[in-house]
């Protein structure tokens, strides 16, 4: 196979599967509290922090996963006041965060820098920025592992889970940040506008055809690292856009499990 | 054995925004007392409880479980709570056994897996609610009263020496209400706490060895249950939630 052959197509797969796998372990999390578009949110004031990395010319990367867990803690504590709802307080984050980092762009040296991480550009990570996605995907896979049960109760019941004595504020805090980390990582590989994608779209299909809530954990990581590294040899081949090629595709497997999933309860019914 | 009462609130206050749901409201609820709390909807019933268990926050007063100040309290283990809820289903499927066993995280230890133990007593907890067979069923594909007796079994499964039911009864059937007053008379001869939020007792009316009757976040009746605090309309329909204002005059304390 040609591509193993090639040291930046190496790279950007195995890129690909950590980010693949990681962004469904916490994305279904924020799936189950209906959450779906807060890695939107913190993606907007993400690309602020890329862009000021570019123009302080530091890895824009780390800058971005900085940005993103600060974007984290302060929807987490909007939302908590219960205003992440159609709230101006949100549009200001948002908008702010994109202005922010435009401005920052055509201030630095080199502006065509930002559209790899507007729409991503995975062919391009280096060695260093690939141990830190490493790095980052690990500790968010295996702390959001650990807690699992916790998080499972915080997200299905938070009334209950305080009756039962869990910390549900810092549970709800430990997810926007994991949430704002991985956000910081998908970013590279299909970029700041398409983050969203890769947290929410493989829990998205898993969900229509699983019967439990380890089903959905388990299969939305084996599909997210699946669809990425398919949606990558997919644009390797056609010449495409990896980022937009990986979510097209998990957009069409969406349908298909959709189509499925009616198949199979109009069969029941 | 101590004889602090299971729950307590003294002075409690609470505000909803600018709103004062509970003006300085104090009340014990002794061991082993089952206790019935009526009034009319807004009346403070479900933010009584909450306030208890410290999932809303209290403006002024004090509150304790088993004696301790809410704030050391540590054992959770001995509290159930049902919520009032319209249904147990969530963003992504979870299984009638995946709702119940979760209800063992005050017990299990963190950061581990369930064990068999934990597996044991939700086994235990659905085949209490008549829920075995549905184990494995997806929360969203049961009916209304099934979710209602999940989120009951979920509560149960540590054996709660403190029962807080928030409008349980609501969703049940009369046979599902009639083993649930099995269940609940069972948890009372084995010494646990009972503080049940009702409109309409139904078959549990037997079991109530006393009615707290708030109007307005005021305790207007504290004492022997009498059928008058009851919503009247809803005793004769117990299968159906009575919708909006149940109007004061069906509540007048005489």
């Amino acid at each position: 196979m040609e591509l193993f052959e090639l040291a930046f197509m190496r790279r950007a797969l195995l890129a690909a599967v950590l980010v693949g796998i990681a962004a469904p372990s916490i994305g279904v999390f924020l799936v189950q509290r209906r959450l779906a578009l807060l890695g939107d949110g913190i993606g907007h004031v993400a690309f602020m922090g890329v862009a000021a990395g570019l123009f302080l010319g530091t890895s824009p990367v780390v800058t971005g996963i900085v940005a993103a867990s600060l974007a984290g803690a302060v929807l987490e504590m909007l939302r908590e006041k219960g205003r992440l709802a159609g709230d101006v307080a949100l549009a200001l984050i948002f908008y702010g965060g994109i202005a922010g980092g435009a401005l920052l762009t055509f201030l630095s040296d080199n502006p065509n820098m930002v559209l790899g991480y507007l729409f991503g550009s995975v062919l391009t990570v280096t060695g260093q920025e690939l141990w830190i996605l490493a790095a980052a995907g690990s500790v968010v896979l295996l702390s959001v592992t650990v807690l699992r049960k916790e998080l499972f109760a915080a997200c299905y019941d938070e009334e209950v889970a305080r009756a039962c004595g869990l910390p549900v504020r810092k549970l709800n805090f430990f997810m926007a940040l994991a949430a704002a980390v991985t956000v910081g990582v998908t970013m590279r590989v299909v970029g700041v506008l398409l983050v969203s994608a890769m947290l929410v779209l493989p829990v998205a299909i898993v969900q229509q055809l699983a019967g439990s809530f380890r089903a959905t954990v388990r299969g939305s990581l084996v599909l997210g690292g699946m669809l990425s590294v398919g949606g990558l040899v997919t644009a390797f081949y056609l010449d495409t856009s990896p980022g937009a090629t990986i979510v097209l595709l998990a957009i069409t497997v969406f349908a298909l499990a959709a189509l499925a999933a009616r198949q199979r309860s109009s069969a029941i019914s | 054995m101590s004889a602090h009462p299971a729950g307590e609130l003294e002075g409690v206050t609470v505000h909803l925004g600018k709103f004062e749901v509970l003006p300085s409201v104090s009340v014990a609820f002794r061991r082993g007392e089952f206790v019935a709390l009526l009034g009319p909807n807004g009346s403070g019933k479900s933010t009584l409880i909450r306030s208890l268990l410290g999932v809303i926050p209290v403006s002024a007063g004090r509150v304790r479980l088993f004696g301790a100040a809410l704030q050391q309290f540590r054992q959770w283990g001995k509290i159930g709570y049902v919520p009032q809820r319209f249904g147990a289903v969530s963003g992504v499927p979870a299984t009638v056994e995946e709702v119940v066993l979760s209800g063992r995280i005050a017990l299990a230890k963190r950061l581990r897996s369930y064990t068999e133990p934990d597996r044991r007593a939700a086994a235990q907890a659905l085949e209490e609610l008549d829920l075995s067979e549905l184990a494995d069923r997806r929360v969203s594909h049961l009916s209304g009263g099934q979710q209602q007796r999940v989120l009951i079994a979920r509560a149960l499964v540590n054996e709660p020496d403190l029962l807080l039911l928030d409008e349980p009864l609501s969703n049940l059937d009369v046979e599902h209400q009639q083993d649930f007053a099995k269940t609940l008379q069972r948890l009372r001869e084995s010494g646990s706490t009972v503080i049940l939020v009702a409109h309409a007792l139904g078959a549990v009316e037997k079991l109530v060895d006393r009615a707290v009757v708030l109007e307005q976040g005021r305790i207007v009746h504290d004492g022997p249950p009498s059928t008058e605090h009851q919503d009247d309309h809803a005793h004769h329909v117990p299968l159906q939630e009575p919708v909006g204002g149940t109007g004061a005059d069906q509540h007048r304390i005489h």
